[in-house]
């Protein structure tokens, strides 16, 4: 892994980086040497604007001090640690490294606890109160940024602790949905729809299948294009189907809003709801807690 | 031979006028955003009112606007002092005073539009850093153009620092912005990736090396022994702390970088080259506060001296946290969190808005041939000022370690201790009282410009002639 693209460069840093660290050392010498006499402030002679003038006292001694402690960690630091080019330092440490270690630290402290939990059932984990605490504080980093501390969800992103599954309530069907992460594909419909009015149409018979207020006449029209466009998916009742994400119509929860202009709009532009896979990143033991935390959410009453 | 020339003394007002007003603007913007953090409610849902664009405004107001005003104010007042002649260039020197404010202006239209390049503290447009650079090239003509000029044989060490400031800035403005136009309100950096992260903490840095610093101490080496009435303590210092200071505060970058994408050896670097930066920090420090020595009693009754030397005291505490930071085992805790802010404004607030406003008072009743108002009010600005920065660099100290540590925070399991969230929820607090630190010094600011309106109503623009230099010893 070399940083430079040849040899060159590399000599041109460490050259340059030393020589620049030398520099400063001739300069506090050429300062502090011959022309200073202790206990003796001569005046430069120099005078401006009327009254500006200048003493020349010598260097603090604790300043040149500290000058040349800085000078020397800086000496040391460099045989240790890599800076002079492509010299990687006595101690060969490389951030890269420093973060592995750390990673394998963790692992190897935590990695037997995480194992006992992943040979257990999910329906157990949900008893289990200190899994399903570990489970949280996973929940809470790595979760809580689009589902909320409280799971409850926001607009376009589903609400945890109902009964009202997407992709399938069941410990298997949430781990596999933390695991490999959901694509949603609710095309557009404007345009097959004939526009604006046959997606009003669609909309209010939506309405009814929850049963709120509609206006008949459309809802009688928008029963047939229902049945024409979105039955493959949400199915002929309206109840969806967990297998492609296509939700219940039924039960009045609405992902991405429930009033009649919400409803339109995604009919109309349709909706890409995207569950990112955390299985690469988390790793199945902690997956598989998270999913027990998400199913004990869900159970509670 | 005599010498019937005069100063040009209106560049001087104009600049030392907008740095008051810009001080003003800025600092009031950033009491808003301060206080948005603390009540997001205060975002009112208007776009161009949300922190994301104020914030940027803020930054630029108060370093480019306010900080930029006051350098081109004394940088042009000290030059024809210690130089013994009149500006050159009298109409080049006019431009870069309009086309500075005209830069500013465009600033506060095209930020909270949301136009940047979301390059921090470079966020302008193209077209406006092209008027930046003309202004800077005319800025440096006038600037070297007057040195040359000079009637003394010895360059002023103030020059020294005021030269460095306008050449390094001029080239870390070019490369740093350098980028290619799609259209006229956007472009993309000439730099991609990890390069141009470092490139822009190259520059970064050196805009608070350089302009925030150098430029400052330039102001400093004037103005101090000026109103101490004595003599600069060592010359030989200023030798050493002025070439090692410009020689590595160039190489610091690196350590806004530690822990991220950029190689391990730039990283070690920087870090190296932050460390050594201490020493020759401090030389500045030394110069200023030693040229008391002998003058110490003149702390208890003049608060301008006053608020000069508190800077210079609030200049070596920032230049000890900065190399401190830049280690790379503090620096994992501190990056990213509120330390940093705070590190950032007990130099921002307390050494260079304090002597700035120190050499306003300095220079404005002499350009307009008046005593100041009142001394009585310099020393209330002066405990504002304090306790506003007291307060503000004391929270964020203790929200930023706070920050750090419950970022850091893990559970026996390998989970972390605390959310992300929580760690906002534990800010709120000091979110206020950083808020009523900023109000402090606003309000501050606020009494100094009272007092040196009154100073300077009705006062008509003096016209001074320039004294013979005073021939060698």
């Amino acid at each position: 892994m070399a940083d430079f693209t040849s040899d060159f460069w590399h000599w041109y840093i460490a050259i340059i980086s030393v020589l620049s660290i030398l520099a400063c050392v001739w300069l506090l010498r050429w300062m502090t040497s011959g022309f200073i006499k202790k206990d003796e402030v001569e005046d430069t002679g120099h005078v401006w604007d009327g009254d500006l003038t200048e003493l020349n006292n010598p260097l603090p001694r604790w300043w040149l001090g500290l000058f040349y402690i800085t000078i020397v960690f800086s000496g040391f630091y460099l045989l240790l640690y890599p800076g002079l080019g492509n010299f990687a330092g006595i101690l060969n440490w490389t951030s890269q490294g420093q973060y592995e270690e750390e990673v394998a630290k963790t692992e190897a402290a935590v990695g037997p606890l995480f194992e006992r939990y992943q040979q257990t059932a999910i329906l157990d984990l949900t008893k289990d109160e200190e899994a399903l605490k570990i489970g949280e504080r996973l929940f809470i980093n790595y979760c809580a940024t689009c589902h909320g501390s409280d799971a409850r969800g926001a607009r376009g992103y589903p609400n945890l602790r109902d009964s009202d599954w997407l992709w399938g309530g069941d410990p298997q069907n949430i781990k596999t949905s933390i695991l490999q992460g959901r694509q949603a594909a609710m095309p557009a419909w404007e345009g097959p729809l004939g526009g604006e009015r046959g997606v009003d149409e669609v909309a209010q018979y939506l309405l009814s299948l929850s049963g709120r207020a509609t206006i008949s006449e459309l809802a009688e029209k928008g029963k047939a294009k229902y049945e024409m466009f979105c039955i493959a998916c949400h199915g002929p009742t309206g109840t969806g189907n967990t297998a492609l994400g296509a939700p219940n119509l039924t039960d009045d929860v609405w992902l991405y809003g429930g009033s009649l202009t919400r409803i339109s709009q995604s009919i109309a532009k349709g909706r890409n709801g995207q569950m990112p896979a955390h299985g690469d990143f988390l790793g199945e033991a902690k997956v598989h807690l998270l999913a027990a935390y998400v199913y004990g959410l869900s159970q509670e009453k | 031979m005599t010498n019937t020339e005069t100063y040009n003394y209106k560049v001087v007002r104009q600049f030392s006028i907008m740095t008051i007003v810009w001080g003003l603007v800025g600092m009031s913007v950033g009491v808003l955003i301060a206080a948005q953090l603390a009540w997001p409610v205060l975002n009112f849902d208007v776009p161009w009112l949300t922190f994301s664009r104020l914030r940027p405004l803020h930054t630029n107001a108060v370093i480019f606007a306010f900080g930029g005003s006051a350098l081109f104010a004394c940088s042009y007042y000290v030059v024809q002092h210690t130089c013994h002649v009149r500006l050159v260039f009298p109409a080049l020197a006019a431009f870069t005073f309009w086309g500075w404010q005209v830069v500013i202006l465009l600033a506060a239209i095209t930020l909270p539009l949301g136009i940047t390049s979301s390059k921090e503290y470079a966020e302008l447009e193209w077209p406006i850093d092209i008027l930046i650079t003309l202004v800077w090239v005319s800025y440096a003509v006038v600037f070297f153009g007057t040195i040359m000029k000079r009637r003394v044989k010895h360059i002023y060490v103030a020059n020294w620092f005021f030269g460095a400031f306008i050449i390094t800035v001029a080239v870390l403005h070019l490369f740093n912005s350098a980028a290619l136009p799609v259209s006229l309100w956007k472009s993309y950096s000439a730099y991609a990736g990890v390069q141009d992260a470092m490139v822009q903490w190259w520059y970064g840095h050196n805009a608070v090396g350089f302009f925030l610093t150098a430029g400052f101490l330039g102001i400093m080496y004037y103005f101090v022994p000026k109103q101490a009435g004595r003599p600069v303590y060592s010359y030989r210092l200023s030798v050493v702390h002025f070439w090692a200071l410009v020689f590595t505060y160039i190489w610091a970058g690196p350590h806004h970088l530690h822990y991220t994408a950029l190689p391990d050896w730039a990283q070690s670097l920087g870090m190296i080259m932050s460390l050594i930066l201490l020493a020759p920090s401090w030389g500045g420090m030394i110069n200023g506060i030693m040229t008391l020595s002998g003058a110490w009693h003149k702390l208890r009754t003049d608060p301008v001296l006053r608020l000069l030397i508190v800077s210079i005291s609030f200049y070596g505490m920032s230049t000890f946290e900065g190399p401190m930071m830049a280690i790379k085992t503090v620096n994992a805790l501190s990056h990213y969190t509120d330390w940093t802010v705070g590190h950032v404004h007990s130099g921002a607030l307390g050494w260079v808005a304090l002597v700035s406003m120190g050499a306003m008072y300095y220079l404005i009743p002499r350009l307009f041939g008046r005593e100041l108002y009142s001394l009585r009010l310099v020393e209330v600005h002066f405990w504002a000022a304090t306790i506003g920065i007291v307060l503000y660099i004391a929270s964020m100290w203790v929200a930023g370690i706070m920050q750090g540590l419950m970022w850091r925070a893990v559970n026996a399991d390998g989970t972390l201790t605390y959310s992300f969230v929580e760690s906002v929820q534990a800010m709120h607090p000091y979110y206020i009282v950083r808020t009523l630190g900023g109000a402090f010094f606003l309000l501050g600011a606020v009494i100094m410009a009272y007092n040196l309106w009154r100073t300077i109503a009705d006062a008509k623009p003096v016209e001074v002639e320039i004294p013979e230099p005073a021939s060698a010893h």
